[in-house]
């Protein structure tokens, strides 16, 4: 695969999305990964993101964007507006993930959730041994400076989408260099899944 | 990379049409004609006719949008952002402004003779809404012969014009911008306006609004204006350009003008009255309180657009609100519209669509490049 771009999860995340596609990013930064879809697979993009800075960046680059944050950004769509739904590390810097991953299918056919893995070995280790926080490659930051809400490994979003009856369409391991499929929880840095709604009647 | 700069010298040009029996009909069932519109070009209309922006002015704003009319030394009201290389670069684009019917500077309004006595309309001007003067700017941009308008932009109610041109004519309507407005004014946006509109009649002077001839009720248009520039600004911008700073050393323990606050404010009003006439005030303040594409007044809803929007709007404005800019894009996630939205962190209030041109242009330049080359 060759989108240019040096993000290893923006080319699982090109590879899934079907070309012409609806596309909703929520938190979409500086508009990098919607700029390459929308470049390669001509979708219709959508962004949300709550940093005014990012905001212009999106702009510049021709891209749809609006000014707010994830938790309220969903409610005023229709049931159905997007083909895919991103929440690419940004899953878990919000407040209510299960009320955003539940509008999210609303809104979306499918949802294409990028997370850190918290189970990652070296954090382990880290927590393990040293009795500290967790600092790695896909969880850069300090306790303190951290924009995450909400810490999980990849057991617990199955464990999540299991128990909402969310249907796991696709799963993909990231390693530093790569996809990795040996024992994900404990050596994978990344992973990106689809889902969608399952056939479970909603809030049953 | 192009100098920016001003489009130099610039005349306001008129435009008449609806003439009787072809009089323009209004929202209120009258009819109103003959029509004189004052307006404004900047730059050059292309072959195809696909470069024209409509820029739309707010509640005392004019023609004069940009550039410098012969002996005056204040350029037009949106001159930072009009002209080569600017924000709508008038070496790319034909950029019109057109003063609103009901206004006083150049178009029909109540202040304009009326033809059938001869004298003034005063009261007789029919009660006009931001949807009759978008039907009016229509003839104008008919006579330019522009099937679709590049963009539509404007601040506050201009922006309410901007979304009253995709309401009625979303297929002439290309993108929109409209900056620090709503869909309808809040109570409070009502209330302010109420306000003003009583200090005006309750001024001795306004005389059931047949004045003319007599001189204007300036006394209570000065309050009126006075309380407009209150809402205009923040409380931290006035805090940075007055504080409590005095106009003489010590307090005069009279009712003169101790603050700089207060000399301020009655200098905009006093200026305001030698420039704008009383009952346009009344007018279009009446016809900004009628504005509402909220819901069952919209005529098309539920229906997709296809017309591009930018909405900004900005953190200190109180007198319109970010919710309510929201509200707009709330509208056009519905109709699965393309759109952008940017709060502008700002301290200068209302007043920022005025004044703070640098992110304002990085949006707007940018929007309307893309704009342009998808209407090719």
């Amino acid at each position: 695969m060759t989108t240019g771009s040096n993000r290893l999860d923006h080319e699982v995340i090109y590879g899934i999305v079907e070309p012409g596609s609806r596309v909703l990013d929520l938190g979409c930064g500086e508009g990098d990964l919607l700029h390459l879809l929308t470049k390669g697979k001509g979708v219709k993009a959508q962004g949300v993101e709550l940093s005014e800075a990012a905001i212009y960046k999106c702009v510049e680059k021709g891209l749809s964007v609006f000014h707010g944050d994830i938790d309220s950004g969903l409610k005023d769509y229709p049931d159905g507006s997007f083909d895919y739904v991103i929440l690419n590390q940004s899953m878990q810097e919000v407040k209510k993930v299960d009320f955003v991953i539940d509008e999210a299918l609303r809104v979306g056919s499918r949802v294409i959730v990028g997370f850190p893995n918290f189970a990652y070995w070296r954090a382990r280790i880290r927590l393990f041994f040293k009795g500290k926080t967790p600092v790695t490659y896909s969880l850069p930051y300090r306790w303190y400076n951290t924009p995450n809400l909400h810490f999980l490994s990849i057991s617990d979003f199955k464990e999540f989408c299991a128990d909402k009856g969310i249907t796991i369409e696709s799963e993909h391991f990231l390693g530093k260099k790569g996809t990795s499929w040996f024992l994900p929880n404990l050596f994978a840095l990344n992973a990106v899944f689809v889902i969608k709604a399952g056939n479970k009647v909603k809030g049953g | 990379m192009t100098i920016q700069g001003s489009v130099g010298k610039v005349k306001t040009e008129y435009f008449t049409f609806a003439e009787p029996p072809k009089e323009l009909k209004l929202e209120s069932g009258q009819s109103l004609g003959p029509i004189t519109l004052a307006y404004e070009t900047y730059g050059t209309l292309n072959k195809e006719k696909n470069n024209a922006i409509l820029v739309e002015h707010a509640l005392s704003g004019d023609a004069h949008a940009a550039g410098y009319h012969d002996g005056e030394e204040d350029p037009g009201w949106w001159d930072s952002m009009i002209g080569p290389g600017r924000a709508f670069d008038t070496d790319k684009y034909f950029v019109v402004c057109s003063n609103v019917i009901g206004g006083c500077k150049g178009s029909t309004g109540p202040s304009s003779v009326n033809p059938k006595t001869g004298r003034p309309y005063a009261l007789d001007f029919p009660l006009i809404t931001i949807s009759d003067m978008v039907n009016a700017q229509k003839h104008l941009i008919d006579h330019f012969g522009i099937d679709k308008l590049l963009c539509v932009v404007g601040g506050s109610m201009g922006g309410m014009q901007a979304l009253q041109w995709v309401a009625s004519y979303p297929e002439r309507v290309r993108s929109a911008i409209p900056i620090a407005t709503a869909l309808k004014h809040s109570p409070q946006q009502i209330a302010f306006d109420e306000v003003g509109r009583q200090a005006v009649m309750a001024d001795p002077e306004w005389r059931e609004g047949d004045y003319y001839g007599k001189g204007q009720p300036e006394k209570g248009l000065a309050v009126a204006r006075m309380i407009g520039h209150i809402t205009y600004m923040s409380d931290q911008s006035m805090e940075e350009k007055f504080s409590r700073r005095l106009k003489e050393k010590n307090y005069s323990f009279r009712f003169k003008t101790d603050f700089e606050v207060e000399g301020y404010l009655r200098y905009r009003g006093d200026s305001f009255v030698k420039r704008f006439d009383a009952n346009s005030y009344l007018y279009i303040t009446k016809a900004l309180d009628y504005f509402d594409l909220s819901g069952e007044r919209n005529k098309h809803p539920g229906r997709h657009i296809e017309t591009k929007f930018l909405v900004i709007a900005f953190k200190s404005d109180w007198l319109y609100p970010s919710y309510q800019a929201q509200e707009i894009v709330k509208q056009l996630k519905i109709r699965h519209a393309d759109a952008s939205y940017c709060e502008i962190k700002s301290t200068y209030g209302h007043d920022a669509f005025l004044l703070e041109t640098e992110e304002q242009t990085h949006l707007i330049s940018h929007f309307l490049k893309k704009a342009h080359k998808e209407g090719r």
